[in-house]
């Protein structure tokens, strides 16, 4: 960990410093002022519910996306890679080995929004969030543009290993195959159970789904 | 009062059509929702609040039974008209970068000897913030149809933009959001809901020019303050402190980036 956080600043610094056009704007990001962001951060929150002013910690991944240029650009390829292989190695696949639960159920998981704000129960069943970004049945209109559409989903890839398993980790930790992804990373941060990604799973590749006529 | 309760029926109306239209195709929707506020601009029911701002502003209370008629938003004391589209500023006597509800808590302190931790600290939707709205609806309203001219001369206004803009990038929390996962995109949504691209002097014009507004579904007046308060929990982060550092170094990237946009408030919001 702390290594990767060292090796992100030196990186960092090497690319501010590097490209062109970049440098003249070092004054806000990752190493601009830091003591003065984090007093801000320090001083700014407070606890409320269930959102606990430690949720403003960051893992390494969050604190690499958070400079969007640096990550984006063409240097930080390895430290992409690096990202993503860490997220592919935390990703927990089906324990029962069922890849594909309820479609109907699915849905249900898709169409909530619910969940871990501070003015949800830390008790309640947390909501997927997926409608917010993504169309998924023809049926819900209501949809975000944040993601691609998957409509069609299944019909389009099959349901062939690769494709489970491509999904599965997708939809467990989005940033395994995309290091600064805006998708949550579902199963990973404990936003939805496995039985809930089994279930939306079903949603996206059962042939039966709506998603698929 | 009556009046009031009018408008809340108008409110339900209004949802009531919004949602419907949810179900209508997709531009068509937005169409239709861009139709209800034309036709709610003329009686905007933040003109209620408007006028108890101002009525706020020019009533003595207090320990020191002052109005805040005094108070300097930036553009000498007494001057209201056109300081809202200065602001946030940086602030010599308080040697602070302020946003006008910031301000305002200095001037109530100064001017009328009121401790402000109770405001700061009161949940929206109760009345001392709803006297805060008030008061920001009516100093906003007289800036109705000024560019916005925020300045980064001042080193402090410098800095006070780099942190919020640093801060507008800052993922974290269990969805691993930033005010950038919704707001960095050109032309998406979420769910119907159109999301500005702050970052563009467009969206963030149009952003800035339009807040405090009145929220039709939810029948309330709301501040820039509480606008970022509402964007957090959505965000999954713990709550911010109601004028915190953190809140106006957003405030002061938004609206410097919007910088030229002629403001249009009170605005009216879904
Ligand atoms: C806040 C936005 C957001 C939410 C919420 C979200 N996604 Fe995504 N999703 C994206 C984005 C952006 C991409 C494309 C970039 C990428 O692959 O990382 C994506 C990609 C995907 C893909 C890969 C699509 C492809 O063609 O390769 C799948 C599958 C997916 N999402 C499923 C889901 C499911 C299921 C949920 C809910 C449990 C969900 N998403 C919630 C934003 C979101
Ligand atoms: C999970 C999504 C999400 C996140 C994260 C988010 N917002 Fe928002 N924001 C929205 C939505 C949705 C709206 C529109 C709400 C509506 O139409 O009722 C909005 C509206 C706004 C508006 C008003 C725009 C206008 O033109 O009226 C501003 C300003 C804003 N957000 C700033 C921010 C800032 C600053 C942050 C980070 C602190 C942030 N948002 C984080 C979803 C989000």
């Amino acid at each position: 960990m702390k290594q990767t956080f060292v090796f992100s600043l030196v990186a960092l610094t090497l690319v501010v410093a590097a490209t062109p056009g970049h440098s003249a704007d070092n004054s806000w990001g990752s190493g601009a002022d830091d003591k003065t962001f984090d007093a801000m951060l320090q001083s700014g929150f407070k606890d409320r519910g269930i959102a606990t002013v430690d949720r403003l910690k960051q893992d390494s991944t969050q604190k690499f996306c958070s400079d969007p240029v640096s990550a984006a650009s063409p240097k930080m390829e390895k430290m992409r890679k690096k990202i993503e292989a860490e997220n592919l190695a935390s990703v927990k696949w089906p324990s029962d080995g069922k890849w594909l639960g309820d479609w109907k159920e699915g849905e249900k998981v898709a169409q909530s929004g619910k969940g871990l704000t501070w003015s949800d129960k830390a008790d309640q069943v947390n909501g997927g969030n997926c409608y917010n970004c993504h169309q998924i049945s023809p049926k819900e209109i209501a949809f975000g543009t944040i993601g691609p559409s998957l409509y069609n989903y299944g019909k389009i890839r099959g349901n062939s290993e690769e494709v489970l398993r491509t999904t599965w980790a997708k939809i467990f930790n989005a940033k395994s195959s995309n290091a600064c992804s805006n998708m949550p990373r579902g199963g990973h941060m404990g936003i939805i159970t496995e039985k809930q990604i089994q279930d939306v799973m079903a949603l996206l590749l059962d042939p039966q789904s709506p998603v698929n006529q | 009062m009556k009046r009031i309760h009018l408008l809340g029926g108008v409110a339900i109306a209004v949802s009531a059509l919004v949602g419907q239209a949810a179900w209508a195709e997709k531009d068509k929707s937005i169409e239709s929702i861009e139709e209800y506020r034309q036709a709610l601009k003329d009686g905007n029911p933040a003109e209620l609040f408007q006028a108890s701002g101002e009525e706020l502003w020019k009533t003595p209370a207090g320990p020191k039974n002052a109005s805040l008629e005094r108070c300097d938003l930036g553009l000498g004391a007494g001057v209201v008209k056109g300081a809202y589209a200065q602001l946030p500023r940086y602030f010599k006597d308080t040697n602070k970068v302020q946003d006008m509800e910031s301000r305002v808590l200095t001037c109530m302190e100064t001017l009328q000897g009121i401790d402000t931790k109770e405001y700061v600290q009161a949940p929206f939707d109760t009345p001392k913030k709803n006297d805060l709205n008030a008061l920001a609806t009516y100093i906003s309203g007289e800036s109705s149809g000024v560019p916005i001219k925020v300045s980064l001369a001042h080193p402090k206004e410098r800095q006070m933009y780099n942190l919020g803009k640093r801060l507008f990038y800052y993922e974290g929390g269990p969805h691993d959001f930033a005010c950038a996962t919704c707001h960095s995109q050109e032309g998406v949504r979420i769910r119907l809901q159109e999301l500005p691209y702050l970052p563009s002097a467009k969206g963030a014009g149009s952003a800035w020019s339009t807040w405090p507004a009145y929220r039709v579904s939810a029948g309330q007046m709301w501040s820039m303050q509480w606008r970022l308060a509402d964007c957090f929990r959505q965000q999954r982060f713990p709550e911010p402190i109601y004028t915190s550092e953190a809140t106006i170094a957003l405030s002061m990237f938004i609206a410097a980036t919007g910088n030229g946009a002629v403001m249009d408030t009170p605005g009216i919001k879904r």
